[in-house]
């Protein structure tokens, strides 16, 4: 068995030492039994859409005046300013001195020496990426319901609704957006997919498509959402994503990428080139939902190969990088440089993307882009392990490894009833029967 | 992106948005630039909105569009489902960080047609006061050539020579589109680099647009230069702060408390619409002008007293408008940090009021309010890039 000490980052003001019991029963209006009745939330039900991306405009159901902002930013943002000024938070967050470090990535640098608490490490184990919901551990039923900002569902109207005061009712398994008090930038949330199911930290293909309906209804390149599995320093074993805003772009955005393979509902697929850790980028499809059932097979396919990965969701939805991690393995193997340890930085979704907490005066001062890159690199699998964990993966969404070395590559479906080969743009044509296809490697 | 974007241009008419871009330029600058050839547009980033305040005969010639259909716009409306996010990214980037830039792209006529260009775009600046006045944007239609070429082949790579003689046929056809082929193929290349003379062209095309820009602006005397010849002013908001600042449709104000007498550094269409003054007439100064002789000085010392903490504060406050006319206004105040964590701004919204509540005594804010002073923190927080 695996495991590292780390403190874990402090999410909900209701969230203890994971060794402390929790008091039974509450007064403290939670999510449990004992307070979820009468518990009243507003709703916010995106449009059902259709393609990603199309640049419609939201048009509210239910809300008289317009919003002064795109509708979702603004119940965000609006929600959170309410939690801000009530003093929710741990600390203020827009306090914290933040800068892009110089070089050509532009990594983000923040000193925020709040985030992480100065107590005593606890215990994680990081050698299994699937583990069951343990009811007695901190989970966001037993968050206040203060820290509760909206109930947020996939809706089925071409248009989204917006119902300021709905109840909160456990048989239509709701969904919320809670407030992160320990954020790393203004707007910080958690998306807690049909929270009172109590679902372990792992991926299924409605939560992914829940989250990208949220980053797609945002209608702003800058609000991105991010997953860490377990292992891949999730701090609590209850399916959650993150999001924030920062208008700057992600260093890993900036990437350049190498299309591997297309898949037959037109996701592209392709590899990140010159990045400390390697990843893969998916995008297209013919619909949100192909794009999404892309990578959530993905990530089922690294969950049961135990793999721990992050995920970044960007460009509302467009775009998601999929980056799988042997950071923690390493960590407790004791193979990790000590100077990157001494940072106590964890390479989680949002430091793998490039936004950087420092909780050391000389690790900001001194932060350059060969020390953020030096620290990612720890966290990549290497390259022949890269390769063989894309294998699974392609196996996984049911395209067999073909790779060729300069173009694209030809995708053989083989649940395709015709036999027949597609070809991809970029790739040779070659009109021949499967006999005649590229080898795999 | 902003749900009510598409009404705004409704509202104000072509005349109202071409109307800021004669300001700054002596007369007949329309004429001057409607003899150039090219194609291009010029857009202010001091509009809400960033629209197209201008475009030339060729741009509309290549896109299929009248006049009246393109000023106004952002120019994201020429992009579509097929148009490359990292390219469409590089052009928000270089906005953002007023820089030029240069990149092929996929964009798509009026007719719904795709078609490659390669886009050209820099800054103008204020040589004065070294703010961002517009962005000039050039396209100009690539060839492809290379694309169809042999066997479907998407092989890129080509010798120099290889290249002219592949343009050789192109030469003597002075031909503003570029052939027509496939669109389902055009929109399903990954990318399609322009070919040398190509980027010489819109290099060309920049100079000519911006040399007409410079000459005209010394006639009006307010110069522009391609160049940043001075450093932003305190007073002056970087043209993304402001750009991000236009999406918030709601009355507010910036104001700078380190500058003397704490002057407004920013004001909102709507403010303005609420108040009935002009932007320049509110740039510069204080919010005391607001006030009159049935103010209650009670609730203006309140507001001081917060802002000396530097703690929001939500008041119910007698306004007054330019035309002397009054309304109740629910104002709440908070200050606002930049990305050093210090408070750089405080933030002002406003909302009418029907009536005075008379028990004013634990007022809130509405939310749509926090909503602004939410946007408002993420804008300012993240417009941090350092420009020279």
């Amino acid at each position: 068995m695996l495991k590292i000490k780390r403190v874990p980052t402090v999410v909900s003001n209701y969230q203890k030492d994971e060794a402390a019991d929790e008091p039974v029963g509450c007064g403290r209006n939670c999510l449990g039994a004992c307070c979820l009745n009468g518990a009243r939330l507003p709703l916010y039900a995106c449009k059902k859409l259709e393609n990603p991306g199309t640049g419609e405009k939201i048009v509210i159901g239910c809300e008289a005046r317009e919003p002064p902002v795109a509708f979702l930013e603004s119940l965000v943002l609006g929600e959170w300013e309410d939690r801000f000024q009530r003093g929710l938070f741990r600390y203020d967050v827009t306090a914290c001195e933040t800068k892009v470090i110089p070089g050509k990535y532009g990594f983000v640098a923040q000193l925020n020496e709040g985030r992480h608490l100065k107590k005593r490490p606890t215990e994680f184990r990081v050698d299994k990426v699937l583990q069951s919901f343990d009811g007695n551990k901190f989970n966001f039923t037993k968050v206040g319901q203060e820290e509760l900002l909206f109930q947020f569902e996939a809706g089925e109207d071409c248009e989204a609704q917006f119902f300021p005061c709905m109840p909160l009712d456990a048989d239509n398994s709701p969904s919320v957006v809670a407030i992160n008090v320990s954020p790393i930038e203004y707007g910080h949330v958690l998306l807690i997919p049909r929270v009172l199911d109590c679902l372990p930290q792992r991926i299924d293909h409605k939560s992914l498509l829940l989250a990208l309906h949220m980053a797609a209804e945002a209608a702003n390149p800058y609000f991105r959402l991010g997953y860490n599995s377990l292992g891949a320093f999730a701090t609590i074993n209850h399916l959650h994503f993150q999001a924030y805003y920062l208008a700057v772009p992600f260093p890993i955005e900036k990437a350049p990428s190498k299309k591997m393979i297309t898949t037959v509902s037109g996701v592209k697929i392709s590899e990140l080139l010159s990045y400390p850790v390697r990843s893969l980028l998916f995008e297209g499809g013919s619909s949100m939902q192909d794009l999404s059932d892309t990578v959530s097979d993905a990530c089922v396919c690294l969950q049961k190969n135990n793999i721990p990965f992050n995920i970044l969701i960007s460009d509302c939805g467009r775009q998601i990088f999929l980056m799988p991690q042997c950071y923690a393995e390493k960590q407790a193997l004791g193979e990790v440089s000590p100077e990157v340890l001494e940072t106590q930085v964890n390479p989680a979704v949002w430091e793998i993307s490039g936004h950087m907490v420092l909780k050391r005066k000389e690790d900001y001062e001194g932060a350059s882009e060969e020390n953020a890159w030096r620290l990612l690199a720890e966290a990549s699998l290497s390259e022949e392990r890269f390769k063989e964990v894309n294998a699974l993966i392609f196996e996984a969404i049911g395209c067999s490894n073909q790779e060729e070395e300069l173009e694209g590559i030809l995708v053989q479906q083989q649940h395709n009833p015709s036999g027949s080969l597609n070809r991809t743009h970029g790739g040779r044509i070659t009109n021949g029967t499967a006999s005649e296809c590229l080898v795999l490697q | 992106m902003s749900i009510t974007q598409s009404s705004a241009s409704l509202f104000s008419t072509t005349e109202e948005k071409e109307g800021t871009f004669n300001a700054r330029y002596s007369l007949w600058i329309k004429e001057a630039l409607d003899e150039l050839p090219h194609s291009f547009t010029i857009t202010d980033p001091f509009i809400s909105g960033h629209p197209i305040v201008f475009a030339s005969p060729g741009f509309l010639k290549m896109t299929g569009y009248s006049r009246e259909e393109v000023i106004g716009r952002n120019g994201r409306a020429f992009q579509g489902p097929k148009t490359n996010r990292r390219s469409i990214m590089e052009i928000r980037e270089a906005i953002r960080e007023e820089r030029p830039v240069q990149v092929s792209i996929l964009n798509y006529r009026k007719s719904g047609s795709p078609f490659w260009m390669l886009f050209h775009m820099i800054p103008v600046f204020g040589n004065d006061d070294g703010r961002v006045i517009h962005f000039v944007a050039v396209q100009v239609p690539i060839s492809g050539q290379k694309m169809r070429n042999g066997s479907g082949c998407s092989e890129m790579v080509f010798g120099s020579c290889r290249r002219e003689v592949c343009l050789g046929s192109f030469v003597h056809q002075e031909r503003a589109l570029p052939v027509e082929c496939d669109e389902q193929e055009l929109e399903n290349w990954e990318h399609c680099e322009a070919s040398e003379s190509e980027k010489l062209k819109s290099a060309e095309a920049v100079g000519s647009v911006l040399s007409v820009l410079t000459r005209y602006s010394e006639f009006a005397g307010r110069l522009v230069c391609g160049k940043r010849n001075c450093l932003r002013g305190a007073d002056c908001l970087s043209s993304s702060l402001v750009i991000s600042l236009g999406r918030i449709k709601q009355s507010f104000v910036l104001t700078n408390p380190c500058l003397p007498d704490m002057p407004i550094v920013y004001a909102s269409d709507a403010f303005l619409t609420l108040t009935g003054y002009k932007r320049h007439e509110v740039l510069g100064q204080n919010c005391r002008f607001l006030s009159g002789v049935d103010t209650d000085s009670s609730v203006l010392y309140e507001m001081k007293e917060c802002i000396l903490k530097g703690q929001p504060c939500t008041v119910q406050i007698l306004n007054y408008r330019k035309d002397k006319s009054t309304f109740w206004n629910l104002l709440h105040i908070s200050p606002v940090r930049n990305a050093s964590g210090k408070t750089a701004y405080f933030v002002g919204v406003q909302m009418e009021a029907s009536c005075k509540d008379i028990e004013s005594k634990e007022l809130r804010p509405e939310p749509r309010q926090l909503s602004v002073v939410g946007a408002v923190r993420v804008a300012v927080r993240s417009s941090f890039m350092a420009t020279c």
